[in-house]
């Protein structure tokens, strides 16, 4: 059985439809990038998986169960984790306070502080430093540790590398790596689609709020997604669609 | 020596006045929601306590058992049932509803009691005016000890609250970024509903403040909220220690005032209030001013 099921998903922002009739299967232990150009869904699918955006029509099955209509503390609870695009950090608490929070997930498991000072250690000195005083990457470790904290079942990343130096995002993957390679379910919203390639099992990619193009990232050539993320020559487009 | 004695009443009015206002300070900093019937809450209150000592003989302390936690659950459903629905409206739908319930509190309590003015101090026996002789020209009275004594430490529990359990740092976090908190499994409505409720239980016990020491009737609710939103806008809105500064700055000025003139209380007390609120908006204009100009230079 698949960890995480979407079916049919409808997602709107008032007038535009931002994700149309999208439907895909995550088993346990994958790790799948979400690619797509700006405005293609992305960010609203995952929203609309964490249950931060509402659904208009369609459903989302976690570990079998619906959880279409829950509210996001409750899917936080089935074990559900969004690090949100901008990261999201409450500004006037500590590092350690905004980790803390998470704890009210109610999900007894691995990641406790310590574990997240250690899997990020830039962290440990700035542990009593209002979120809103740390550098890019300290919030992003913040973000990720916040949610890692909530012991997920599926970990979902937005953009993580968004904003960043590119020395401070190959830390950050760095980080990241163990988290990879341990088992966690994981869907990466990435925009260096070589790194996408790279570090996912299987990859998605959207166009225009459908998903346009899915297959193994082994099998899938660079020029494959590229084609795909712009929509160029919709033949070719169809030939590769499952 | 007179003046002595005006400034330390002045400090114990203060806290007084940081009480009536650490409900009204809390729910503004938590929620962004200016509620206008706390004043009318807590004569609600009030006259709980007294229904409570008149045809049942519980002394007002006692019937704060009773009236505290009833206050919170009022503040509760004031949440779940009016505030919660009228936020989505917009900023202004809450505080329009507040306005409006303090109307129907107000005239719900005359039609019931009339508008007789009532006193908790028949009911604490001499504890309404025993005092401290500290010299022969200041005496601190028990009522106002206590009364100032019971906002340090309301404020000061708060604030730990606040600061150092899981609840208090969900209140703070739902406070800053209510859309986020449930992506790391907060339930926001319910900790808006218990934060309303702690609010109330708080004004539960301005309430009992304000029939000890003086009297009410079923109108005195908005008087006591110009105080509490003097004293929480002085000390800056939300800071829970600025609202006792707050209070004893309006306390002290009101009180220096009326040394000065009979007529100088209200004058000096809502004076300082405006001293202070335009200051902070010319200060706040320098100070973004100065922030700029030092960001185009660099």
């Amino acid at each position: 059985m698949s960890l995480l099921a979407v079916e049919q998903l409808d997602v709107r922002h008032g007038l535009l439809q931002a994700v149309r009739g999208v439907s895909f299967e995550i088993a346990r232990g994958e790790t799948v990038a979400l690619v797509g150009a700006n405005g293609a869904g992305k960010t609203t699918l995952l929203r609309a998986i964490a249950g931060a955006h509402p659904v208009t029509a369609g459903r989302v099955l976690f570990n079998g169960a619906e959880v279409t209509q829950a509210p996001s503390y409750q899917r936080v609870g089935h074990g559900i984790a969004l690090v949100p695009e901008g990261r999201r950090l409450f500004a006037r608490m500590s590092v350690e306070e905004n980790l803390m929070l998470a704890r009210a997930a109610g999900r007894a498991g691995a990641w406790t502080l310590d574990a997240v000072m250690e899997a990020f250690p830039n962290l440990r000195a700035r542990r009593h430093a209002r979120a809103g005083t740390l550098s890019g990457g300290e919030q992003q470790a913040t973000a990720i540790g916040r949610a890692l904290m909530t012991n997920p079942e599926l970990l979902m990343l937005d953009e993580v590398s968004l904003g960043l130096s590119p020395l401070v995002v190959e830390r950050v993957y760095a980080s990241l790596q163990m988290l990879l390679t341990s088992g966690t379910t994981i869907i990466l919203v990435e925009q260096d689609l070589t790194r996408a390639l790279r570090v996912a099992g299987r990859v998605l990619c959207m166009l225009e709020g459908k998903i346009v193009l899915e297959g193994k990232a082994a099998d899938l050539t660079r020029e494959q997604v590229t084609e795909a993320y712009f929509g160029l020559g919709r033949a070719g487009r169809e030939a590769i669609a499952p | 020596m007179i003046w002595l004695n005006q400034i330390v009443q002045g400090v114990l009015l203060g806290g007084y006045y940081a009480l009536i206002a650490c409900g009204l300070s809390f729910m503004y900093s938590v929620m962004g929601i200016i509620n206008i019937a706390h004043g009318s809450f807590a004569v609600l209150a009030a006259f709980a306590l007294f229904v409570l000592a008149d045809r049942f003989g519980v002394s007002p302390f006692v019937g704060l058992l009773l009236v505290l936690p009833a206050m919170a659950a009022i503040g509760w459903a004031l949440q779940r049932l009016i505030l919660q629905r009228s936020a989505r409206a917009g900023v202004l739908v809450p505080i329009l509803s507040t306005f409006g319930l303090s109307i129907v509190i107000d005239n719900l309590l005359f039609e019931q009691f009339g508008a007789d003015t009532r006193s908790l101090a028949p009911y604490i026996g001499s504890f309404s005016y025993d005092s401290w002789s500290l010299t022969d020209d200041i005496d601190v009275g028990y009522l106002s000890a206590l009364v100032f004594a019971a906002a340090v430490l309301v404020l000061g529990s708060l604030h730990l609250f606040l600061s150092r359990t899981p609840l208090g740092r969900a209140i703070r976090a739902t406070a800053e970024d209510p859309d986020t908190v449930g992506l790391v499994g907060i339930n926001a409505r319910l900790v808006n509903a218990t934060a309303t409720a702690i609010a109330m239980a708080t004004v539960g016990l301005a309430g009992a403040a304000l029939a000890m020491r003086a009297t009410f009737d079923p109108y005195a609710g908005a008087p006591h909220l110009i105080f509490a939103f003097e004293a929480a806008v002085i000390g800056g809105a939300g800071s829970l220690w600025g609202t006792l500064l707050g209070g004893i700055v309006l306390g002290v000025a009101q009180n220096i005032g009326a040394q000065i003139n009979p007529q100088g209380f209200f004058i000096a007390g809502h004076g300082v209030f405006l001293a202070v609120l335009f200051a902070r908006l010319y200060l706040a204009d320098r100070g973004s001013l100065i922030l700029s100009t030092l960001r185009r230079r660099a």
